[in-house]
């Protein structure tokens, strides 16, 4: 494929901490990181989606003004933000793995309509919700 | 208006909304909530409000009844025991609970979902269910007063 959405960016607080979460905890990987002065360009990609990437970006300047920074970074750690979903083959196993590595999950493993998930937030505040999708029988 | 809130603390007291979330049919007093979020009660109870528009109690009154719409939606369980799951101590009090939020009782609406038809098997359970939950922008009293019309209704304290 070579149209298509390519890169969709989250706000974090602290692009180290994000990168230790999304790829220590969640086993992304780094696409590119490359820092001009204060500003860090960060991307991050799941291992079985090469044409996708994640950016971690944390607001202020030189894109945004200090006081909008303020908003925004009050807005990411309200939850406000909006909502992630990761799609999972086994809902179960990957809370439990993830569960291990110290991720903070605000709800369990459920399942409804056949199908399975659970929430979790990284360190910022951001939400997302992890899915085991129905399996469709044909 | 509130003004401008530490992030820092903003995130912990996301931790208490989320708690609440998590396990709605428990009881959340404020002290146990101020404890999550490493605050004094009175710290507490004014920052939550300020950060998330409406005071804690009354939130968790929000995800409650969107709980109770939920389970009369789609399921079958009775209107006694979706009363005691979603965390009221008396179906009475659920009822009228229920009927001063929403403006119907749980088995009519129980009896208009399931008339209705929903399309929205695409979109994942949490935000389904988000989308149906009402909108308490005043305590529960003074809706009560208001829909009544009546000043001289005597105004009962909020409890969750």
């Amino acid at each position: 494929m070579t149209q298509g959405v390519q890169v969709a960016g989250l706000y974090v607080r602290d692009q180290e901490e994000a990168l230790q979460f999304y790829v220590g905890k969640l086993g992304f990987r780094v696409h590119t990181d490359a820092k001009n002065g204060d500003y860090r360009w960060l991307t991050v990609q799941h291992p079985e989606q090469p044409s996708f990437q994640l950016g971690l970006y944390t607001p202020g300047p030189p894109i945004l003004d200090a006081a909008t920074a303020q908003t925004l970074r009050e807005i990411v750690a309200k939850g406000a933000m909006p909502p992630l979903v990761l799609e999972v083959d086994d809902c179960r196993a990957a809370y439990d793995r993830m569960r291990g590595k110290g991720v903070e999950f605000t709800q369990e493993p459920v399942t409804r309509y056949g199908s399975t998930d659970a929430n979790f937030r990284d360190p910022s505040g951001n939400g997302w919700k992890m899915i085991e999708a129905r399996k469709v029988v044909s | 208006m509130s003004g401008s809130q530490d992030p820092e603390l903003l995130r912990r007291l996301l931790r208490a909304k989320d708690r609440m979330d998590a396990a709605s049919h428990e009881e959340w007093p404020v002290e146990r909530l101020a404890r999550v979020s490493l605050v004094s009660e009175a710290h507490f109870a004014r920052s939550f409000r300020d950060a998330f528009g409406l005071p804690p109690h009354r939130y968790l009154l929000t995800r409650r009844i969107e709980r109770a719409k939920s389970l009369l939606r789609d399921t079958d369980v009775s209107i006694t025991d979706i009363a005691f799951q979603t965390g009221w101590k008396s179906l009475g009090t659920f009822g009228r609970t229920f009927r001063d939020i929403t403006g119907e009782s749980p088995g009519d609406l129980r009896a208009r979902e399931r008339a209705a038809q929903h399309a929205l098997e695409q979109v994942p359970h949490c935000f389904v269910s988000a989308a149906h939950r009402p909108d308490l922008n005043i305590a529960v009293s003074e809706k009560r007063r208001q829909e009544a019309g009546d000043i001289n209704v005597p105004t009962k304290k909020e409890v969750p």
